[in-house]
């Protein structure tokens, strides 16, 4: 796990329901989302960091400030320059969209970390400019949960907490914000503790995984190492498999398909109107990702790609195998049978090739 | 009917009105922290002090009456205090009164503020905090705001109480004319001397005014963004 990192969170908090022990160093850009069933602690820590619950020993160190030491230091919440997204939108119902938003911009000097996000940029970025005047009850609960995204930003924060900003959404909703947060992503600087059970914000959303069961870190790591893990113990949708980021190279009008390219080699999939350049993220199935130690000809498969074999091992199903490929500096999965391995005479080491069968586009 | 309102019954109402007033405005004060407290609060202490504001609720007004008359009067510890710091006993006199009438009107101001603090909740308090707001600029920017039903709720029923109060004013008030004789107990000394008609004009007047509350009362919880405006 990485030591390095500018967010410092070190706890040990106990509970009723489990003993909260972490000792985590996180990156500085990007999301990180906390992964883990209701109970794990997840929502727990968020709340640590935040100062919200005090933790008798922990350390929380952000960009080289301390927010708490022990029982040395122990900044109160509203001196520590973060932002908070709730599980529900919980806007102040008194006051109108502009005036929830600028209500934390009054308070307290920019610190002089402060990220370059102007309150007009994070209007227009969320899509809100036209809601300025309604009242909280006047939104959709879609328009809430941006309005409060915005509020928290338009703080300045060193650090977004964002504590299962989704769940009180039916899916609709869901699929109307969650390119919002992409965007947020992409176009802020600003470091993001995303807290989620869900496994497709996990896809979607993540840079760097930490999953948590039961209070302990399980595992943490950049999404795609994580996920691509031999034993995984995160499994998005029904099926593991590796998550790749790609950009778009090329597209091939006449057969409707696009080129990607990711670290590693590229790959043909469904033309879904994505521009070249654009940069998007691609699963690839262990089940539809199969191995032959020549290279395949004359074959339906588009994708096939060299590899070497990293590790195997067994799969949950007693006649199937999960074998790791490692192909340019990407990871993938597959899943074939003990027996296939067996008559392949598969190894570490060896080079083969991986058919990919599927390809799916997150979004 | 040329006496119905004459110059003793005006002077009764305004005392009525500024003993409610005083009341009112002084409760609040007072009792938002101790409805804060106990909305607040994970101490065992709540339920004690729960029940201790309660209390005038279920006590006989003149019970409450009869001990305020022994602690504030000239023999009482509080009176005997007041007096050996060059102050008058608080018995048969206005501050007396206020006294009287704030600890008996006490749970219609706490009740209604420490149902709105709870109906508020810790979590637009924690919002605040996530935005830079000090404790104290929370409770004025948030949760003052956010309890405004309740404040209303509160003054409008401290108000209405402290008028109707008769045990405990009849008790340490002494129903002096100009000082301390408010309407009710007017009304009753009106019935003892068989003046029926003063009478009905200040119970009518009485009548009039708690309607008027209920009515003002349903009207704001309605509406109380009208309110505001």
């Amino acid at each position: 796990m990485n030591r390095e990192g500018p967010i410092q969170i070190t706890l040990q908090f106990a509970r009723p329901e489990f003993l909260l022990d972490v000792d985590l160093r996180l990156p500085g850009t990007g999301i990180t989302v906390l992964f883990g069933a209701s109970g794990s602690g997840k929502t727990t820590m968020l709340r640590c960091v935040a100062g919200l619950e005090r933790a008798p020993r922990a350390i929380v160190t952000v960009n080289g400030s301390e927010w708490q030491h022990d029982g040395s230091v122990f900044l109160p919440t509203w001196r520590r320059p973060l932002g908070y997204v709730f599980q529900e939108p919980s806007l102040f119902a008194h006051l109108n969209v502009e005036q929830n938003i600028r209500y934390g911009l009054s308070r307290g000097a920019p610190s002089a970390q402060a990220s370059p996000v102007s309150l007009d940029s994070v209007i227009e970025l969320l899509g809100i400019a036209g809601l300025l005047h309604r009242k909280p009850t006047e939104l959709s609960g879609g328009e809430r949960q941006r309005v409060a995204i915005a509020r928290a930003l338009a703080t300045r924060p060193q650090l977004l907490l964002l504590d299962e900003p989704l769940a009180s959404l039916d899916q609709l909703r869901r699929r109307e914000i969650l390119p919002w947060l992409g965007r947020l992503r992409d176009e802020l600087k600003i470091p993001m503790l995303y807290v989620t059970h869900a496994a497709d914000e996990v896809a979607r959303l993540a840079d760097y995984l930490v999953v948590l069961d039961r209070g302990r870190v399980r595992a943490g790591g950049p999404v795609s190492e994580v996920l691509s893990a031999i034993n995984p113990l995160v499994v998005l949708g029904d099926d593991a498999g590796a998550l790749l980021e790609v950009h778009i190279a090329e597209h091939d009008r006449r057969w409707n398909l696009v080129r990607v390219a990711f670290p590693g080699g590229e790959l043909w999939l469904r033309d879904t109107g994505l521009p070249p350049g654009q940069i998007a993220r691609v699963r690839v199935l262990a089940r539809d990702v199969s191995i032959a130690t020549e290279r395949p000809t004359h074959t339906s498969i588009q994708n096939i790609l060299p590899c070497f074999v990293e590790s195997i091992a067994a799969d949950v199903e007693e006649s199937q195998s999960l074998v790791r490929l490692r192909c340019g500096e990407s990871i993938l999965l597959a899943r074939i049978t003990s027996r296939a391995v067996d008559s392949l005479g598969l190894i570490g080491g060896m080079a083969v090739w991986a058919q990919i069968k599927a390809v799916v586009l997150v979004d | 009917m040329t006496s119905w309102l004459n110059h003793e019954s005006v002077e009764t109402v305004l005392v009525t009105l500024r003993l409610a007033g005083l009341t009112t405005i002084l409760l609040l004060i007072l009792a938002t922290p101790i409805a804060w407290w106990l909305a607040h609060t994970k101490s065992g202490w709540r339920v004690p002090v729960a029940s201790m504001v309660a209390l005038p609720l279920v006590l006989p007004p003149t019970v409450l009456g009869f001990y305020l008359l022994v602690t504030l009067g000239p023999h009482g510890p509080i009176g005997q205090l007041t007096q050996a710091l060059g102050l008058a006993s608080f018995a048969f006199n206005f501050t007396g009164l206020v006294i009287g009438s704030l600890i008996y009107s006490l749970p219609f101001a706490v009740q209604p503020l420490q149902n709105a603090f709870e109906a508020v909740g810790e979590r637009p308090l924690e919002v605040a905090a996530t935005l830079r707001a000090s404790p104290w600029d929370a409770f004025l920017s948030v949760a003052l705001p956010l309890a405004r039903p309740g404040y209303l709720t509160a003054a409008i029923l401290s108000f209405a109480h402290t008028v109707g109060e008769f045990g405990v004013v009849l008790m340490i008030g002494g129903n002096i004319p100009g000082k301390t004789r408010v309407v009710s107990t007017q009304i009753f000394g009106h019935v003892e001397a068989m003046e029926y008609a003063q009478a009905h004009a200040l119970a009518a007047g009485m009548l009039l005014f708690s309607f008027t509350i209920l009515l003002l009362m349903t009207w704001l919880n309605r509406n109380p963004m009208r309110a505001l405006s």
